[in-house]
């Protein structure tokens, strides 16, 4: 099962690599991992997107809690977070098959920001599932480079 | 004051009295202001490796924080073994290690290594340091936090140029680090929770960890444990956390533990773990370990709860605050007479035994020492392999702090570094290292430090020709084939401890060994080597064989 965690820690030099050095050796999967500054710019939050079953989630959360330079780790189960994810898609695309592209980055509230001869850049943001689709209808056409910012995710202060 | 002169201020201010360290290029610096200032014993090794088991050993045998130092670089990366082991432990240490001037940082320098992510996941913290005003409050912190929590090792590494810029020295009182709080008393109502099961238990055992040592619980855990009628088993970092001559200690558990406490921990209704992790080598087949048991955990590290072992009653805190309120709290009716009789019994019908015929029997040499040294306020120290496990079953610990070992790393090597180490902790102690003819070969050259500091430690070599605990594992597993365990072309140790300046003495018959032990015993101004000439092939048991439950094991 694939669980999203935020993570506060200090925002310091090397703390990146504690955090996911932890993940490696004590065996845990990362899926996506986001990291900027937080409303403190002396805190970090790291949005990381993690493999595993409940008692995994409760041990890498006590084993990060290790680290001193963890401040604070929610756990954001879907239901209650809002989530999201900015992914730019480099498809290849000619005179014939712009229009039905066009057509679905308008279906999708994407965006289309760069134009070429043999291609045109998607701009999508949205969660997780509507890049994936988003993906899925436009890898026809030829996806010739894709790149993803992994997931971001606050708790919903409207679901108690 | 400069950089290298703040540090010797902040260390004196945090009680250190002892450092063991190895000089070298970028800290040129600090040996120099060492030169003359001479508040802070600096102890001289020949290796780095045996500097950082020094340290943890003097922090093992006072619960003061150890501290080694060496240079970038080889100086650096030789801690790394030291570090793992104190890591693995749990000791408060703290590691400074040199590093190239800032501005070549990066650069594949001379000597440089980047050593705080070489010990990332070996240390509990640690730091570069980049700006000269940060280094008080670095060291304040890496005090801090090697000793308070679950202790562990903190490295400092230090750029050559900070140790030669100037700073206004201003310590700082109190340590502030939002994301560093630990959780020192238990939770009123899981303590409610295992007063209760106690009172309900009618076949407790508590197994009792390092943990107990680490917090100074012994006291509390005695009263525990009396109170409630209610035997303790040690873990090999526990030995001394309950004393082993009492009636309620059953002694070591796990792979080389007693048959009665491993019986006692498969049949017991509740476990109560204190201080202890659930290691495999304690452990054995995990799903059949206590399988009857209700299991009460108390830890200071709330990611020990749950990790090896579902448990039920979980108390996170110092285990010395928890115990002092639970003793106070249990009323145990019931006093399990029958449980009681029944522990007794194994324990008359499977005591820890060994054939006595048959040459030098090494466990007749630790029962030897545990006699002669039972009015001595004696420090045991060891190497790793069978001399280890036969000085934990053999040796009956009676108080925390006295029984040294290489619990969780399992470092060969470890055990004359830390006989040296806890003597400079304790002068007035006696201290001997129960040593094989492989390990003591791993930090011989520490045999200079003893000597010249005129260390009359003990050095026990329950000299085999073998590399043991792989041999024994090579005759009950792998059909007998020795493979490179044959340690035959071992140089003479007598005359290697002669030629450091030790006293050495060969052992070969059994009816010497009391005489020899005596001997060094009344030795007191250097060190002295007895190379004991024991039973080629002797096996420690019990065993429980890898992947076994741990009730079923080969007795002999």
């Amino acid at each position: 099962m694939k669980h999203t965690i935020s993570v506060i820690v200090e925002n310091r030099p090397g703390v990146l690599s504690r955090v996911s050095g932890l993940f490696s050796r004590r065996g845990f999967n990362i899926e996506s991992l986001a990291v900027g500054v937080t409303e403190d710019p002396n805190f970090s939050r790291m949005t990381i997107v993690v493999e595993g079953d409940e008692q995994d989630l409760e041990q890498i959360t006590k084993q990060l809690y290790k680290l001193i330079d963890t401040l604070k780790i929610f756990d954001l189960p879907a239901e209650k977070s809002i989530a999201s994810e900015l992914v730019l898609i480099k498809v290849a695309a000619n005179d014939k098959t712009r229009p039905e592209i066009t057509q679905i980055v308008e279906i999708f509230h994407a965006r289309i920001v760069d134009v070429a001869e043999g291609s045109v850049t998607i701009e999508l943001t949205g969660e997780t599932a509507k890049v994936e689709g988003a993906i899925k209808l436009l890898t026809k056409f030829g996806i010739k480079e894709l790149v993803r910012t992994g997931k971001i995710a606050l708790l919903r202060d409207s679901v108690a | 004051m400069t950089g290298a002169q703040a540090l010797l201020e902040a260390l004196k201010i945090e009680g250190v009295e002892t450092i063991f360290g190895y000089p070298g290029g970028v800290v040129l610096p600090l040996y120099d202001t060492l030169f003359f200032d001479k508040r802070i014993k600096h102890v001289l090794v020949r290796h780095e490796q045996g500097a950082a088991h020094a340290a943890d050993s003097y922090a093992r045998a006072t619960g003061k924080v150890g501290v080694c130092l060496a240079t970038s670089g080889p100086g650096a990366t030789n801690l790394v073994t030291g570090i793992a082991n104190a890591f693995m432990d749990s000791i408060p240490m703290v590691a400074i290690t040199g590093q190239v001037a800032t501005p070549l940082l990066g650069r594949d320098s001379f000597q440089e290594a980047d050593i705080t992510g070489i010990t990332l996941p070996i240390t509990k913290h640690n730091y570069l340091v980049k700006k000269v005003e940060d280094l008080p409050r670095i060291i304040k912190e890496a005090f801090h936090i090697a000793r308070s929590g679950r202790p562990g090792p903190v490295l400092i590494d230090i750029p050559k140029d900070i140790f030669t810029n100037q700073l206004e020295f201003k310590y700082p009182d109190k340590v502030d680090i939002p994301s560093y709080k630990p959780k020192y008393d238990g939770h009123p109502k899981q303590i409610a929770m295992a007063v209760k099961a106690i009172a309900a238990a009618k076949k407790p055992v508590i197994y009792a960890g390092g943990g107990v040592i680490l917090s100074g619980a012994s006291k509390e855990l005695f009263e525990l444990a009396e109170k409630c009628r209610i035997p303790v088993t040690t873990t090999l970092m526990g030995k001394g956390a309950f004393p082993e001559t009492h009636e309620l200690s059953l002694g070591m558990l796990g792979m080389h533990g007693t048959v009665y406490a491993n019986y006692a921990v498969t049949e017991c209704d509740l476990l109560i773990a204190i201080g202890a992790r659930f290691d495999d080598r304690v452990t054995g087949h995990i799903a059949r370990f206590a399988p009857n048991a209700k299991i009460l955990h108390l830890d200071i590290d709330p990611a020990e709860i749950g990790k090896n072992v579902r448990v039920n009653i979980p108390i996170v805190g110092d285990v010395r605050r928890i115990l002092k309120v639970l003793v106070e709290k249990v009323d145990k009716k019931d006093q399990h007479a029958q449980w009681l009789d029944q522990v007794a019994e194994w324990k008359s019908k499977y005591p820890l035994a060994y054939r006595a015929e048959g040459g030098i029997k090494p466990q007749a040499v630790i029962e030897l020492i545990n006699e002669l040294t039972r009015d001595r306020e004696t420090i045991i120290t060891t190497e790793v392999g069978q001399n280890q496990m036969w000085a934990a079953q053999f040796y009956k610990a009676t108080k925390p702090r006295s029984f040294i070992t290489s619990g969780g790393l399992g470092t060969m090597g470890f055990g004359l570094p830390a006989a040296i180490g806890a003597q400079f902790g304790r002068p007035t102690a006696l201290v001997i290292d129960i040593a094989g003819d492989g390990s003591i070969q791993m930090n011989i050259q520490e045999l200079t430090t003893a000597v010249n500091n005129r260390l009359p430690i003990k050095i026990i070599v329950l000299d085999n020709c073998f590399l043991g605990m792989v041999r024994q594992w090579q005759e009950l597993i792998y059909d007998k084939h020795y493979s490179h365990t044959q340690l035959c072309n071992n140089p003479d140790l007598v005359k290697v401890a002669e030629a450091y300046g030790a006293v050495g003495i060969r052992v070969t018959s059994p009816d010497e060994v009391r005489p020899a032990l005596e001997k060094a015993l009344s030795i007191n101004d250097r060190p002295v080597l007895l190379d004991i000439v024991v039973a080629k092939e002797e096996n420690v048991f019990p065993f429980v064989p890898p992947g076994q439950a741990i009730n079923e094991m080969i007795i002999d």
